[in-house]
């Protein structure tokens, strides 16, 4: 029985998921490419502008800002989740018995929605009622300063997004051999040696994995953010999704913020690409 | 016995920092309104259920826990079957060029939200779906495919060949081979991808607060982000109404905690 003979049946089963994706995905991508080359108010008749709006974007501050703030919020957050949930996952490995509750409260804040994340947050940070500044002895504003507003935003989303990470490297770290780590404990090597020589380097595929996940994701980070600060104060954690949006739906400018989410695109391609070479040495 | 102890801590560190945020969240749900316009005091003296009757009272929230539930539940459905067949066709038909159709369905996974929401505005315009259940589904079920059928794909990939080819030689069709042989066997991926993606649909807030304009079709996350307040923010309201639309899922986690993590590291881990 060869399944060669089958092989039409199998684009078949996959037109459905394939439709669906075009026109959902694949053909609003599109789309969006050329409605940036276009000045569309609504209700009017599209105006071809060619690269009109990306030489406008070129010299447009808030676009630096908004990018800026994004690959900032992206690389901390990141990398206090990649260490995070390392410390938390090494732990979990060693949970024993408390195994099931630990895993379940680790991931209460993945299950918890972003919205409510941001809401949870919001009420943590309040400067007057705020449980943060109780504890902290002194009511500070914590969303109403611009440096302090992008890390607490920072903060929640370590938050939200640690367990993922975490269980991500417990995963990986089950895949360590045993074998391995004794022979490591035979010849006298300490933990910290064991940790370094060879549960990090086995680790690495997976810590990588995590981190472009995670990155990808940070990149394009809209609603914990919007919810929380709506991108102030004065425009100190807007981000390049708050923005996009903002000047899609509320300056309603289709053509200039089509523009944005194409930028956009373009910095998700690129972190697209650096997981596709991943990948690809990871099958090899 | 030293490191025993650091574990523990360190465990109970993790957990608590896990917990405490939503913790306090259920706190002020619970307290009385006049405990929430000071702190202290940390802990309520009496436990009041009043914002959670003023949430369902005063709000539709009620519609809105149903449009979620309807929506979530619908491209969840749609998702499941369409990439089950997909990853099904993938993994054990092995057709030419699926290479390429799995690399194109990881790329369409990596989308911003953000860079499609215009388009989608102005076809669901179109297509008369903008304000529906309808629309609103589709576009979850469309940005969730790729996830559901790359799961799939590693769910079938390891249920052996044989047991397919086995039922194609005793005369079962192939959608019969794949309905009464292979899914049955997928169940696990079925329901570990069918949680992810239901959660995702729970929780997405981009499209539906541009696709949507009123009760008709808003879900819960909107109604909480533009939660009203007439004179000052109502905390207490807004705890409940988040506590509410958090227990299905923390619900859903705790019950399916294996296959949640089958699903989240399903993939990431195997290669």
């Amino acid at each position: 029985m060869s399944a060669r003979r089958l092989r039409p049946d199998a684009w078949a089963l996959m037109a459905p998921a394939l439709l669906v994706l075009a026109a959902v995905t694949a053909l609003p991508t599109g789309y969006v490419v050329w409605l940036s080359l276009n000045e569309r108010a609504l209700f009017r008749a599209e105006d071809f502008v060619g690269l009109g709006h990306y030489l406008r974007l070129a010299g447009d501050a808030r676009f630096w800002n908004a990018l800026g703030n994004t690959l900032y919020f992206a690389a901390v957050s990141v990398a206090l989740e990649l260490a995070l949930g390392l410390a938390i996952a090494l732990l979990l490995a060693r949970a024993g018995r408390a195994r099931a509750f630990a895993y379940g409260a680790v991931l209460v804040p993945w299950a918890v929605p972003t919205v409510v994340s941001a809401r949870i947050w919001e009420w943590i940070y309040n400067p007057e009622l705020g449980v943060l500044g109780y504890l902290a002895g002194t009511p500070v504003n914590w969303l109403g300063d611009p440096v302090l507003a992008l890390h607490a935003a920072i903060a929640m989303d370590v938050w939200k997004s640690t367990p993922f990470v975490a269980l991500l490297l417990l995963a990986g770290l089950q895949g360590v051999p045993r074998d391995l780590l004794r022979a490591a404990a035979v010849d006298g090597a300490g933990a910290w040696t064991t940790f370094r020589r060879i549960t990090l380097p086995m680790l690495a595929p997976v810590i990588l994995v995590a981190a472009v996940f995670r990155t990808i994701d940070a990149l394009r980070v809209f609603d914990a953010v919007y919810v929380l600060t709506g991108g102030g104060p004065a425009n100190a954690t807007e981000t390049l999704s708050i923005y996009a949006y903002r000047v899609l739906f509320q300056m309603l400018d289709f053509g200039y913020g089509s523009a944005l989410a194409v930028a956009m695109l373009a910095i998700a391609g690129i972190a697209a690409l650096a997981y596709a070479r991943l990948l690809r040495g990871g099958m090899e | 016995m030293i490191r025993r102890l650091g574990t523990w801590l360190g465990l109970a560190a993790a957990c608590a920092w896990s917990l405490a945020p939503f913790a306090w969240q259920v706190l002020t749900s619970v307290k009385p309104q006049a405990e929430l316009e000071s702190l202290p005091p940390l802990l309520p003296s009496t436990i009041t259920l009043v914002h959670y009757e003023a949430v369902f009272a005063g709000h539709p929230f009620a519609h809105l826990l149903l449009n979620s539930f309807a929506v979530a539940a619908c491209a969840t459905a749609l998702a499941l079957a369409l990439g089950s067949l997909a990853g099904f066709a993938l993994a054990k038909l092995r057709p030419p060029g699926r290479a390429a159709t799995l690399a194109a369905v990881v790329v369409l996974s990596m989308l911003p939200p953000v860079a499609t929401v215009s388009p989608l505005f102005l076809l669901a315009g179109a297509a008369g779906l903008r304000d529906t259940l309808t629309g609103l589904a589709l576009v979850y079920a469309g940005f969730a495919l790729p996830l559901a059928v790359w799961l799939m794909a590693q769910f079938f990939r390891s249920v052996p060949d044989d047991l397919y080819i086995a039922a194609r030689v005793d005369g079962c069709s192939l959608l019969g081979a794949f309905g009464k042989v292979m899914l049955p066997l997928a169940v696990p991926g079925l329901t570990a991808t069918g949680l992810l993606v239901f959660v995702f649909c729970w929780n997405e807030f981009l499209f539906a607060l541009t696709l949507t304009s009123s009760t008709a079709a808003r879900t819960v996350p909107v109604g909480i982000a533009l939660f009203p307040g007439i004179h000052e923010v109502p905390w207490g309201e807004i705890a409940a109404a988040s506590v509410v639309a958090t227990a299905p899922l923390v619900l859903l986690a705790a019950v399916f905690q294996r296959r949640v993590l089958d699903g989240l590291t399903a993939g990431a881990v195997k290669g």
